[in-house]
């Protein structure tokens, strides 16, 4: 049986010590700040004024209009003109330009035809992020710069495909995600790294400092002391996540569209999994040293497997079934969709019994690891 | 409470690998009782502590501790055993009040506040209740654990060299607070290496190598040895030393102020020992009954430091 009375002196010692511990308890609050601040300017450089070179391999009125219409997007900023794919491409190569814009010959022509031309916008994507921006707008530039033009065309080239064809080339692009993704995602990873992290030294702590000789000595359970010392950081769990989605909305104007029950739910049963993940790793560990290295062992594929950096189903089989049994991957699968996309309850569900599940077997797991005795 | 002894155990024996640390311990404690551990590091008196309450699971033997089975009913041990670790093991991060409301509440005792009160009182820690236990002295840590492992009214008292490092007023407080509980029927087991702790207890056992050597009333120990002894004066004490020294013969030699105490188990050899300093100028040698501090001398630079053979192993 356990006692509450015990279960409640661990919860209070555990509040008391967190708040003497200055310093980690300043970390635990300013990881989401910092984390969001460096990931932020990523996503809020939406890039403006990008230097761009043009290829003018024809010239009329419809080319014209496409580069007023790229100088008014702010996006791009036409430093150059170019005769040569090859001085376009050393140009780009040598990041004098960010993006190369090719018009080719009897772009003209073909347009009125209803050829529906090709426009190649080449571009520099050794940084997705700041890339991504410009290149998704790339199309819409295209549409309204034409848009004039096409109402003077006959109707029958008018409403079937695009009159235009915008060819992008880039190197590098993992996500192709909006960058609405990433601050949402963000949440998980902050949890997952600070709240691991947290319960991990919470028995290796006792075994350093001998105080686990007199915590084994008092009647005091197993599972006592495991809900004990975690519940308390339950507290900074959610502080976390409040300054995550507090900067999310006012910072980066990300809408919360869907209930916050269904998310209330999965976050708490996330938070909790987090910190019996850090508490089962210090049933393991020794050292305070070993229990870091163990929670990055498991950071390292919180933040490649989850769907955070690289999207999900691009992944190969072996890597998806690791994210699988990793609880961040179901928990941003459910902050995308409640937040992003408004899911309810029933949409989420598949995501929250894998992360019920996980939460039961560390528990299970931590219970079955700690010692009882000093052996 | 069951058959009278508040420990009963037999044939209690542990293992650390190959090593045996504590070999088929018996151990007979009455109620009431103040009862020392005496050896040397590594002897196995921390093990056999921790065996008794519960922290160490024996490998052999068997028996009661208040009553309850020594393997099975640990938990019903715990509640009512008080156990002071050889280290200072609470929250040094933790206040003096902090710490003890926290082993009361671990302890499920009611009134928590008033308990914590009373004892910080007792223990005169009341005007530092709120200090933060890793700034105490030794002294003061000392008290703050004596406090903690008390603050449950436990039946059974066990100290693990309770006063390593502690000031001898401090070490003289401690000991009266020890026997104000044991006069109020608290049974006490002490491990110990100092002598004057030793003298205080009502019974003792000598341990070296995890085996128990010696197992009696604290005023039998010399007998039980079978020590004799000798009482030399001379005007040169110095020289008196030496010479004894290259003669042998004896297995204790002590300086007493003015005096120097000779003693050995074997009679003959010790009276030889006295003779080699026979034209010595001012001597006067005297047989004379030999005492506790004698016979501790003797039992404890018999057995070297028991690490010597092994490393025992260190928890926390």
């Amino acid at each position: 049986m356990l006692s509450l009375s015990r279960i409640r002196a661990v919860f209070l010692k555990e509040l008391v010590q967190m708040r003497r511990d200055r310093p980690t308890f300043a970390i635990m609050i300013m990881v989401p700040i910092m984390q969001l601040t460096l990931f932020g300017f990523a996503i809020d450089t939406d890039p403006r004024h990008l230097p761009t070179a043009v290829e003018l391999r024809d010239d009329g009125p419809l080319t014209r209009s496409l580069l007023a219409s790229m100088r008014q997007s702010d996006y791009f900023e036409i430093v150059a003109q170019v005769a040569t794919d090859e001085e376009g491409e050393a140009l780009l190569r040598s990041g004098e330009v960010s993006y190369l814009v090719v018009i080719p010959e009897n772009f003209e022509r073909d347009f009125v035809r209803g050829e529906r031309p090709q426009i190649l916008i080449a571009a520099d994507a050794t940084d997705p992020v700041a890339a991504a921006g410009p290149i998704a707008a790339a199309n819409e530039i295209a549409r309204r710069a034409f848009a004039p033009e096409l109402d003077r065309l006959p109707a029958r080239l008018r409403g079937g495909a695009a009159p235009i064809d915008v060819v992008i080339h880039r190197q590098y692009n993992p996500a192709g995600e909006t960058s609405m993704n990433i601050v949402p995602g963000l949440l998980g990873i902050i949890l997952t790294m600070t709240l691991i992290m947290i319960t991990s030294i919470a028995l290796t702590r006792e075994v350093e400092r001998g105080t686990i000789e007199t915590l084994l000595s008092t009647p005091v359970r197993a599972g006592e002391i495991m809900i004990g010392k975690t519940t308390p950081y339950i507290l900074v769990g959610v502080i976390q996540t409040l300054i995550v989605l507090l900067a999310a909305r006012i910072v980066f104007h990300i809408p919360f569209i869907g209930d916050p029950a269904p998310f209330l739910l999965a976050l708490l049963l996330f938070i909790f999994t987090n910190l019996m993940l850090g508490y089962l790793i210090s049933t393991i560990a020794r050292t305070q040293m070993q229990a870091m290295q163990m929670t990055f062992f498991i950071f390292l594929p919180s933040i490649l497997l989850s769907g955070f950096m690289f999207p999900f189903a691009a992944m190969p089989v072996w890597a998806q079934a690791i994210g699988e049994a990793l609880p961040i991957t179901h928990f941003l699968r459910v902050v995308r969709e409640v937040m992003l996309k408004g899911a309810g309850f029933a949409e989420i569900r598949n995501d929250i019994w894998p992360i019920a599940l996980i939460l039961t077997v560390l528990a299970l797991a931590a219970l079955a690891r700690f010692r009882q005795t000093l052996d | 409470m069951k058959n009278g002894g508040v420990i009963d155990v037999k044939g209690l024996t542990k293992r650390f690998g190959a090593k045996t640390v504590v070999d088929h311990f018996d151990l007979a404690v009455p109620r009431g009782a103040i009862y020392g551990f005496l050896g040397p590091n590594g002897s196995g008196k921390t093990t056999t502590i921790r065996m008794v309450c519960g922290l160490l699971k024996p490998d052999e033997g068997a028996g009661q501790v208040l009553g309850f089975d020594v393997l099975k009913e640990s938990a019903s041990i715990k509640e009512r055993v008080g156990y002071m670790t050889q280290r200072f093991s609470l929250y040094e991060d933790l206040s003096i009040r902090e710490n003890l409301e926290f082993i009361a509440r671990l302890y499920s005792l009611d009134h928590v506040r008033d308990r914590v009160d009373a004892s910080l009182k007792s223990l005169g820690l009341a005007d530092r209740a709120w200090q933060l236990a890793g700034t105490l002295s030794g002294g003061w840590k000392q008290r703050l654990a004596l406090a903690a492992c008390m603050i449950h009214g436990p039946e059974l008292l066990l100290l693990d060299e309770p006063t390593a490092g502690v000031d001898p007023k401090a070490r003289r407080d401690f000991w009266d607070a020890i026997r104000d509980y044991a006069a109020e029927g608290v049974t006490t087991l002490v491990s110990t290496h100092y002598m004057d702790e030793a003298v205080q207890c009502d019974r003792i056992a000598f341990i070296a190598f995890g085996k128990k050597l010696i197992d009696s009333k604290t005023a039998d120990i010399p007998g039980a040895i079978g020590l004799s002894a000798w009482r030399i004066e001379a005007d040169d004490l110095d020289q008196a030393t030496k010479i004894l020294k290259a003669a042998g013969g004896y297995d204790v030699l002590a300086r007493f102020g003015a005096a120097i105490h000779l003693a050995g188990r074997d009679d003959n050899a010790l009276a030889g020992a006295v003779r080699s300093i026979g034209g010595l100028a001012g001597l006067e040698a005297e047989p004379i009954e030999a005492g506790l501090e004698e016979a501790f001398i003797y039992l404890m630079a018999g057995a070297a430091d028991n690490y010597a053979n092994g490393i025992e192993r260190r928890v926390g």
